[in-house]
């Protein structure tokens, strides 16, 4: 007989035996699984990033049918997964979802934001802040190198043309992978709804951030003076916005003399219950 | 007997599978972070190469040889190979779901691990009859385990020890992994080969 006959009957009757004995095993050793959780694992993103806190989306599917988890769980999936995931369950939609979207802490960009050295090492933020802390004079600051782009895995973060991450808040699933990236702890998960972000991070005194950058807060304090709502808190030199009070009214942004407080003048002005103490 | 007794130190020590050939470094670093989860891949792939090995020897006998077709070699022990890794995953699934969880992607990446597919064609160059062959994959797997349990033991150890940041993680355990195959090149003359 042709050799070529040959290998294939051989490689043929092999294969079929595995097949034959893998099809018997697979009824012995069946093993019944909730179909709920193939059914959740269908409708979530699938990117498999672990913001859940469980090991990729099939174990959040698990953690979910098991009731270890939340149905609201999936930062990524947002408000739609989690009544999808409620209808599967056969349980009430939370109405209480509301999508987060990373917002940069700092606006020092290279032009605004002076170095005090030049770095020629490895391209990345974590390894620049071994070198002495970084090139960049303020040592709070964004030090431009990108890292947070390349660790988001959905695209939604690009460096601008002066080496400022910018997210894209349509892209942005708040899955907070740039929170843990970012040596310098500079990225905050704030609900989509907020328009008003204090961007910068320096507690430094107001003489030294006047000295490093041109847009960091020097801690005047004027825009906790104006805030009607009194949502801006100062802490140590640095003014803080407290998202659960800030109803995007912008009065702060007006006063501010280093233009630290940047205003998305898309986003509506937010009603908020505030209790009253 | 003293052959057997030869070739099962042989596989087990001096030609140990992960230090000495350098085979099956992925599940090595990968699963030997707990002694439990070290033992249990340990036992997989023995059972694996076990059973890998008498098949191959099998087939390479009375197919490869008898109708002369030695250039499937590869293809038909990698066909081999993943039948039973898939059998072992459906087992392990039903029987010990922890382990199979606690194994996680390892134990499907069985199917890639070379030390499977050098114990086969290792077996394919020796003139082993079937009983030396069932004795080497034992004494192969055994010396894989080994190393993999003597590997998580140390590993387990060092998580209280005060690693330098630049040597934490893979750093530390490929510098454990040489030093223990230095230490294990000691066994090289210990059985006639």
């Amino acid at each position: 007989m042709d050799v070529s006959w040959l290998s294939m009957i051989s490689m043929g009757l092999v294969g079929a035996f595995f097949a034959l004995v893998l099809a018997y095993a697979s009824r012995v050793f069946a093993v019944e699984t909730d179909p709920r959780a193939a059914a959740i694992e269908e409708i979530l993103p699938g990117a498999n990033c672990g913001a859940c806190g469980f090991t990729g989306c099939s174990g959040f599917a698990e953690g979910v049918t098991a009731g270890k988890a939340e149905i609201s769980g999936c930062p990524v999936g947002g408000a739609d997964v989690a009544n999808a995931i409620a209808e599967i369950m056969g349980i009430a939609a939370p109405t209480d979802v509301k999508r987060k979207v990373a917002q940069l802490l700092c606006a020092g960009d290279c032009e605004q934001a002076k170095n005090r050295a030049e770095y020629n090492g490895v391209a990345d933020c974590r390894a620049a802040l071994l070198v002495g802390g970084g090139p960049k004079m303020c040592t709070y600051g964004c030090l431009g190198f990108g890292t947070c782009a390349i660790a988001c895995p959905f695209d939604a973060i690009s460096m601008n043309e002066h080496d400022l991450p910018v997210v894209d808040e349509e892209a942005c699933t708040g899955c907070g992978i740039c929170v843990e990236a970012c040596p310098r702890d500079l990225f905050q998960l704030v609900e989509e709804q907020q328009g008003v972000h204090i961007r910068c991070r320096s507690f430094a005194r107001g003489k030294e951030v006047r000295q490093a950058c041109d847009v960091g807060c020097i801690g005047c304090r004027r825009c906790a003076r104006e805030c009607p709502e009194e949502a801006i808190e100062m802490v140590d030199n640095l003014a803080v916005i407290d998202y659960e009070k800030c109803t995007n009214c912008g009065a702060c942004v007006a006063v501010c003399p280093t233009n630290t407080i940047h205003w998305q003048k898309e986003k509506p002005e937010v009603k908020k219950l505030v209790a009253v103490s | 007997m003293s052959t057997l007794f030869f070739i099962f130190i042989g596989a087990l020590l001096v030609n140990n599978f992960v230090l000495v050939r350098f085979l099956g470094i992925c599940p090595f670093l990968g699963v030997s972070k707990q002694l439990e989860t070290a033992v249990g891949m340990g036992m997989a792939v023995t059972f694996v190469m076990t059973l890998a090995g008498v098949v191959t020897w099998a087939l390479q006998h009375y197919v490869l040889n008898a109708f002369g077709l030695a250039f499937l070699q590869t293809v038909l022990f990698i066909l081999v190979i993943a039948a039973l890794v898939q059998f072992v995953e459906l087992f392990l699934k039903k029987m010990v779901p922890v382990l199979y969880r606690a194994l996680g992607i390892f134990l499907p990446l069985i199917t890639t691990n070379c030390a499977i597919l050098g114990i086969a064609l290792l077996i394919a160059q020796r003139e082993h009859d079937l009983i030396q062959t069932v004795v080497f994959c034992v004494g192969a797997g055994l010396g894989f385990t080994l190393a993999l349990v003597i590997m998580a033991g140390i590993r387990e150890e060092m998580q209280f020890a005060p690693i330098p940041k630049s040597l934490q993680g893979a750093g530390i355990a490929l510098i454990t992994a040489g030093l223990m195959s230095i230490a294990f090149s000691g066994f090289a003359g210990l059985v006639p080969m």
